[in-house]
């Protein structure tokens, strides 16, 4: 398969885990986050940490989008669905998020809800137009890399006039999530970033700028696929050990600096920033999130049901939290793996591979398993 | 006789008199079920079906099919129920000898549809050489099926001296497939409803009781057989390894996917391990036996690709592991809920 083969190349791989052993200082730990739950995706299902050396820890970010929606939000799609009788269109991930008292949206749809798993925004489009009858909801999540096909649609919309569909705008912003990591008092012991992917490709490498520059963290903006990873990793430790703090890129075939252009224009066109957003395991974030312009209120399902956020705590045993700003590893968590299973998350880590917990499951739990 | 007027295979529709018992549903018998299916066994006309003594061990199995869209690239609901039938019965090592068909049909079906359906099952059954001797047909009202459920019942015999079973898989034994993974699976959900996406992918949905029988016939240590359908490969190792409370190792290298699929389950965050399979099937055997094995395999039109991709470990937690194509290892797990795709 062109452009992905090439980044998976088990030879290559090997070259770079060699440079990494050899540039890797033994006496000393580089703890090195990936911010996305794409790249925690790829280190489990590709294994890479068996080809870095010990002094070389990767902590899981808070990058993987359903992870970091709180259980008022899904609470409030459910409600949508079950007690307005709208439409509710989500991506798939969403449908297994636990909300509140066990349930998700396969639950809710399982109970007679009209909930639709969509690939793209436009599939929701269709099937507003194709039902005028009924009122079409979709259910708006995840980080810059989403935001744009969510402003095209409701753009979109306004043009055709289509009343009947609106949006539950959860878009969040990965430079305020990355702001709240670093931010915390005490603060937590990193020393770099490997950077976004898809989140950059729209961005732009240039909002990280400020984590270099405030913050003295290096940060590699890598691509998805393991050699980026991997390479990225021999960046960041070069950085470190040269005593530098940059924003450097090793996506170079899909980042620069300022982004995608077009595609910032429409989101700024569309959304403003939310005062404050509450993020499952960050807490409240000031202006960490969007909600729609009110020129475009008119497809805001928060406004037009009525639909209030109610901000439910988390399970009192669950380590989501902790583990999601990187100060606890999932097998730490006392409900990992027994109570709190992929087939029955508790925590949102669980819920999908790209959650730390869920990943470290799935791909990792041979590690250190006792019996 | 009176003249009845025949069924409309061309524009009629399913009606509740299909189902009711009496005369409409004598007519959809003659004229469509009889007729193409065509043999002594359902031409007796009673009840059930008045079969010869067998000589060995008997096995049954059944299965439903349910699959959406009923037409796709390699097949239909129709061919697919005959194969998957043999299949589960070839996995135990039998020679399947007869099959029974029950139909759930949905008011307002079009007779075209089913027709079809109906022929692509007889010349399946004919191709593999396995009568369907007895059946059965009911009508739901519309809306509460989805146009056709298949539910088809093998039976087949067992030779002395054969036995295979998911619980004999030994620390040492070898694992191998068939062929390329997740045709089936990624040929279905490229063509349906809702998914603005068309790959080039065929269905591999076939009959693979003659690859079996050339397997036994080899004279090879076999233990286990499984066909990776629902869930994938990584499932049906999970349930192997559970069953026989072993462990696993596989080099995601020797795992061949073919490159359509990868890319279609690329695009759609889906994992071909985890993708259904409809004509390849898993073989256990003993390592010294291996080798002879593929070979065996490999001679068979049905697996041409087959691979030796792992080997059964000893492992109280009955973790599949996978080397991956980095070098890093990795479980290959239980599939958790139904496979969704994931955003980013």
């Amino acid at each position: 398969m062109k452009y992905v083969d090439e980044f998976r190349d088990g030879e290559l791989a090997k070259v770079i885990a060699a440079n990494i052993a050899r540039e890797a200082d033994p006496k000393r730990v580089y703890r090195l986050m990936e911010f996305c739950g794409g790249h925690t995706h790829a280190i489990s299902r590709y294994g890479l940490a068996d080809l870095l050396p010990a002094s070389v820890r990767l902590i899981h970010g808070p990058g993987c989008p359903v992870c970091v929606l709180p259980i008022g939000r899904v609470d409030q799609a459910i409600r949508l669905a079950t007690e307005q009788g709208v439409i509710l269109c989500t991506y798939a991930d969403t449908m297994r998020v636990p909300a509140s008292d066990n349930f998700t949206l396969m639950r809710a749809r399982a109970g007679g809800a009209d909930v639709r798993m969509i690939y793209s925004t436009q599939d929701a489009l269709k099937i507003a137009r194709d039902n005028p009858q009924r009122q079409v909801v979709f259910f708006a999540i995840g980080f810059e890399t989403t935001t744009p096909p969510t402003a095209v649609a409701v753009k979109q919309a306004a043009a055709e006039n289509l009343r009947n569909f609106s949006i539950l705008c959860n878009h969040v912003l990965t430079p305020a999530a990355m702001h709240a990591i670093l931010a915390v008092e005490g603060g937590v012991s990193l020393d770099g970033f490997i950077g976004p992917a898809h989140v950059s490709t729209v961005i732009g490498s240039r909002p990280y700028e400020v984590f270099a520059d405030n913050y003295a963290k290096p940060v590699v903006i890598a691509g998805f696929e393991p050699l980026d990873v991997m390479q990225a990793i021999l960046m960041l430790i070069r950085q470190i050990n040269e005593g530098r703090a940059a924003v450097e890129n090793e996506f170079t075939r899909a980042v620069t600096r300022e982004g995608n252009r077009k595609a910032q224009v429409w989101v700024d066109e569309v959304f403003e920033l939310r005062e404050v957003f509450e993020w499952r395991g960050l807490g409240s974030v000031l202006h960490s999130a969007l909600k729609l312009r009110e020129k475009f209120s008119a497809f805001d399902a928060e406004l037009k049901f009525s639909a209030e956020y109610i901000a439910v705590s988390d399970h009192k045993a669950c380590e989501c939290a902790a583990i999601l700003r990187g100060r606890k590893h999932p097998q730490e968590c006392k409900i990992f793996g027994t109570v709190c299973t992929p087939e029955n998350p508790v925590g949102s880590c669980m819920v999908s591979s790209e959650g730390a917990c869920a990943a470290h499951y799935s791909y990792g739990r041979f590690r250190g398993a006792t019996l | 006789m009176s003249y009845t007027r025949p069924l409309d295979f061309k524009n009629g529709r399913i009606e509740m008199s299909y189902g009711s018992g009496g005369r409409a549903m004598a007519q959809l018998i003659t004229e469509l079920f009889a007729k193409v299916f065509d043999n002594s066994y359902l031409a007796q006309g009673n009840d059930g079906a008045l079969l010869p003594c067998v000589n060995g061990r008997l096995v049954m199995s059944t299965d439903s099919h349910v699959v959406s869209p009923l037409f796709f690239a390699g097949g239909d609901i129709g061919c697919l129920s005959v194969h998957g039938t043999i299949n589960d019965v070839a996995m135990m090592g039998a020679q399947p000898l007869y099959l029974s068909a029950a139909f759930i049909l949905e008011e307002g079906f079009p007779l075209a549809d089913l027709h079809r359906i109906v022929v692509s099952m007889a010349q399946a059954a004919r191709e593999a050489g396995v009568p369907i001797v007895t059946g059965d047909t009911k009508v739901v009202e519309q809306g509460k099926g989805d146009g056709v459920f298949i539910t088809t019942t093998g039976v087949g015999v067992v030779r002395d001296g054969i036995t295979l079973s998911g619980n004999l898989a030994q620390p040492g034994d070898k694992v191998l497939l068939s062929g390329a993974i997740g045709d089936h699976g990624m040929a279905v959900l490229s063509q349906r409803e809702g998914l603005s996406f068309d790959a080039p992918i065929v269905s591999d949905t076939a009959a693979l009781h003659g690859l079996v029988a050339t397997m036994l016939d080899s004279g090879v240590c076999l233990r286990v057989l499984r066909d990776p359908t629902r869930g994938g490969l990584a499932t049906t190792l999970n349930e192997i390894a559970k069953q026989s409370g072993v462990g696993m190792l596989l080099q995601e290298a020797a795992i061949p996917v073919h490159q359509t699929v990868e890319a279609a389950c690329e695009f759609l965050g889906l994992d071909p391990l985890y993708v259904a399979n409809e004509g390849k099937l898993v073989a256990i055997c003993a390592a010294e036996d291996a080798a002879r094995l593929l070979k065996v395999m490999r001679a068979h039109p049905q697996a041409v690709d087959a691979a030796i991709i792992g080997e059964v470990l000893e492992d109280a937690h009955g973790f599949v592991q996978m080397v991956t194509r980095m070098g890093g290892r990795r479980i290959v797990d239980w599939l958790a809920g139904e496979q969704l795709p994931r955003i980013c």
